[in-house]
């Protein structure tokens, strides 16, 4: 959520705590083997309520969430929902007949199956003669009431879709009711891919569901989305619940505080290390559109709404497709972990390591020694939370598995590297620091292709370039570069279609 | 403790195709009344030897993702025994070179394989069965129908035994070694492994795809046409249905082995386990006098069971 929805302070809950408790959860715990992911915690959300849940990556967030959810059970403590103790009973199926959903930041929709197709997963009640139609008017209605203007076909199947149009269809899943009501639902990142029209559009739903009495729990590591949709946020920090108040007695600066880092620092145009020499060229696609170039030691911006080309152009540079032109070795820095990132049955030395292999042999074989110490210094620099990295990839959280992936990239001898809005699930922190290595690695040489789904990004680039319809429509310098500018030029005479620019406040 | 115990036989899947060919080899001596154990082991390494070398190339492929087999092995097998029979013409001097020719002529079906499967993007299961189609009958005009033997000192070799273990078992078990150390110290081995996890996030990581996906199915062909003059040798000479058997074993042997079949995680030891195995069951099956029908279906039953208890693939997540 950006800057344009997000200033004014939604209004109070009713009465605060007169307010109806929906669920309570009362010294949740939670171990993996040695490991404490959560520390007995008390959180409870109201009726009618949307909470807010910030923390680093690792703070126990999901955990929690997957308690809620059913995915995962306590270690300790009790689980009540609308005043009936489900303690020790307590599953996925429970969680569905209470009415609580979820939508995870790894999306769980079937990509096999069309959008009304997936409709029916969720709710068994739609079968019978005509079921498809029911779900294809089902998912009509809650795209149309989340997302006006989704262009959307109900018989278009999910596998398709780009990753944003794929989270709006998961989350307007969530929202929708047969003989299951939705009473309760969790939005784990739920903005990590949507561009920010559409991140806007969730706000006002978000907020339009709470006010007819249901529930919300929004996790995000946007601080400016919570300020907006949240009543009230609970902040987590080590697995334990360390600051819990209304909405109103935040401030941005103190969600960051009690995270436990530092403030965000002030906004400040780059300083340049950009060079002439051309790394990569790519001619225009349509004849209006303008040619995409970067120099070396430049880092680029990619802008403008989710799936409009930018993905497209990364893979065409990374495949060395015909007509583009990449003088040097490229490395990418995948954002969908789980269809592009992360091989599931390695280690995450292994995972790391798999674009270094080629320099890592000596007389052809693999240096074993090598690849180790290597991944351990990577795991130092980027401060991954494991206690060895010969455990699976899979026991890694979302931000800490992206951080390796990270490594893979920069690890690699590459002097390109493209990013595919690597930084969802990721924590304010582990974004400062990956920045600063970012300007680092261009100032020692590298050229970066920066796709991002978050303006405040768009800031640590040299150019940007504003994507519409697969094609580039503007370029904007640092100096010129606004979110007005971006939102201006993404919907520039290209036949503005109904989703433009729809105010949500 | 118990659960201690659980993770281990989950980091080796290879461990029941051991436990199973340890208890019917158990069996099949208390049958016999305790006579003849040794001999079953002799014999057990060195049909298991054949097994193992062309189950290695068919782990290979497996392990390369799913939808990928290498269905032409059993004609890869006669033709190349036919190959290796004919080069080698009963003279000891063409030994070598009759092997040359004979895996000279599975890598090259493997190539034709990966040919069909990646440019006329065929499935594997459809490339490979019409491929070993084609592959048949150039065996048959090759052979004509003769049985040519082979040269005195390669029948002797590939039956000769040193310090009592059978020199084939000895070959086969170093193919295994190799393809191991391949696995884990090659970047074409950590390629197979990764393409198998995913082939279009192994692209994205920088890996050569398309290499290690035609030297998978040439190295299936190789290995194939290598175990083809190797059974020639064995068996008196070239004859069209020798490895027929092999279509079916192969493929229960990598699965029964721990291998994963959704493919990117490949188990060696578990090749030769279950090699053994298969070949163990047989030899119980018949030294309890059981007919030929009902050995059959007894085989695929303990196929099916084994697979239920121990081949279960990790949940995904």
């Amino acid at each position: 959520m950006t800057a344009a929805g997000g200033g004014a302070a939604p209004a109070a809950p009713p009465a605060g705590a007169a307010a109806e408790v929906f669920v309570d959860l009362r010294g949740i715990a939670k171990s993996f083997g040695a490991i404490r992911a959560l520390r007995p915690v008390d959180v409870v959300v109201r009726r009618g309520e949307c909470l807010g849940l910030v923390g680093h990556n690792g703070a126990g967030k999901s955990t929690l969430m997957n308690i809620l959810s059913g995915a995962l059970s306590a270690s300790a403590g009790t689980l009540a929902i609308a005043g009936e103790d489900l303690t020790g009973r307590y599953d996925v199926r429970g969680a569905h007949r209470a009415g609580v959903r979820c939508v995870f930041q790894e999306l769980s929709l079937c990509p096999n199956l069309s959008i009304a197709e997936n409709a029916r997963i969720a709710h068994p009640a739609l079968h019978g003669f005509g079921w498809r139609r029911r779900a294809a008017a089902l998912m009509q209605a809650a795209l149309d009431g989340i997302f006006p203007g989704h262009g959307l076909g109900m018989g278009d199947v999910v596998g398709s879709l780009s990753i944003g149009r794929r989270q709006m269809v998961e989350i307007a899943r969530a929202f929708t009711e047969t003989e299951e009501r939705a009473r309760l639902v969790i939005l784990d990142e739920p903005t990590s891919s949507l561009d920010a029209t559409a991140a806007d559009q969730l706000v006002a739903a978000a907020r339009r569901f709470a006010a007819a009495g249901g529930s919300t729990v929004v996790i995000s590591h946007k601080i400016n989305e919570i300020l907006a949709v949240a009543d009230r946020i609970v902040v987590m920090k080590d697995g334990a619940v360390v600051d819990d108040r209304p909405r109103a007695a935040f401030t941005r600066e103190g969600i960051v505080d009690a995270m436990g880092h530092a403030v965000e620092r002030a906004r400040s145009v780059r300083a340049s290390t950009a060079t002439a020499e051309t790394m990569v060229e790519v001619p225009a696609s349509r004849r209006d559109g303008l040619t995409f170039r970067a120099a070396r030691g430049e880092i680029i911006g990619l802008a403008g709404l989710a799936g409009h080309g930018q993905t497209d152009l990364l893979l065409a540079v990374q495949a060395r497709r015909r007509g583009t032109r990449v003088a040097g070795d490229v490395a990418l820095v995948p954002g969908d972990r789980s269809t592009d990132g992360v091989f599931p049955l390695w280690s995450i030395e292994r995972n790391m390591s798999a674009r270094w292999l080629p320099h890592l042999r000596r007389g052809g074989l693999i240096d074993l020694g090598r690849e180790r110490a290597e991944a351990g210094a990577w795991r130092e620099r980027l401060a991954l939370k494991t206690p060895d990295l010969r455990n699976p990839i899979l026991s890694l959280s979302g931000g800490n598995q992206q951080k390796a992936l990270f490594a893979r990239a920069l690890g690699a001898p590459a002097r390109i590297i493209l990013m595919d809005d690597p930084m969802r699930g990721v924590d304010i922190g582990t974004k400062q620091d990956v920045y600063a290595m970012i300007a680092t690695e261009a100032a020692a040489g590298r050229t970066f292709l920066w796709y991002t789904t978050e303006m405040d990004e768009l800031f640590h680039c040299d150019r940007t370039y504003v994507f519409h319809d697969g094609s580039i429509v503007a370029e904007l310098a640092a100096a010129e570069l606004s979110e007005t500018a971006v939102v201006q030029a993404s919907f520039k005479d290209h036949s503005v279609t109904d989703h433009a620019v729809k105010d949500p406040a | 403790m118990l659960a201690a115990l659980r993770g281990r036989i989950a980091a080796a899947p290879w461990i029941w195709s051991f436990l199973g060919t340890a208890a019917t080899w158990l069996v099949t001596v208390s049958i016999s009344g305790g006579r003849g154990g040794e001999e079953i082991i002799s014999a057990a390494l060195t049909f298991s030897a054949f097994t193992v070398l062309v189950s290695l190339g068919q782990m290979m492929v497996i392990t390369t993702g799913p939808g990928n087999v290498d269905l032409s092995i059993p004609s890869v097998i006669a033709l190349s025994s036919a190959v290796a029979m004919l080069v080698m013409d009963e003279r000891a001097g063409m030994i070598v070179p009759g092997l040359a020719a004979a895996v000279a002529a599975g890598l090259a079906v493997g190539g034709a394989n990966y040919g069909l499967i990646r440019l006329l993007r065929i499935p594997p299961i459809i490339a490979t069965l019409s491929s070993s189609l084609v592959v048949m009958s150039v065996a048959i005009v090759l052979g004509r129908g003769l049985k040519i033997k082979p040269p005195q000192v390669f029948a002797d070799a590939v039956t000769t035994k040193v310090a009592g273990v059978p020199l084939l078992a000895i070959v086969a078990l170093a193919a295994a070694v190799a393809i191991a150390f391949v696995l884990e110290r090659t970047l074409y081995g950590r390629t197979v492994s990764a393409i198998g996890q995913s082939r279009r996030i192994a692209r994205l990581a920088g890996l050569d795809v398309e290499r290690a996906s035609l030297l998978t199915y040439m190295l299936s062909g190789g290995l194939a046409g290598l175990t083809g003059a190797l059974i020639a040798g064995f068996s008196g000479g070239n004859s069209l249905d020798q490895g027929a058997e092999y279509l079916l074993l192969t493929i229960a042997v990598v699965v029964i082995g721990g291998t994963s079949v959704s493919g990117g995680r490949a188990s060696v030891p578990g090749i030769w386990g279950a090699a053994l195995f298969m070949f163990l069951i047989v030899t119980m099956l018949n030294a309890s006098g059981v007919s030929p029908g009902l050995r059959m279906l007894i085989t695929g039953l303990i196929i099916i069971g084994v697979i239920a208890v121990g081949g279960s693939e990790r949940a995904p997540r």
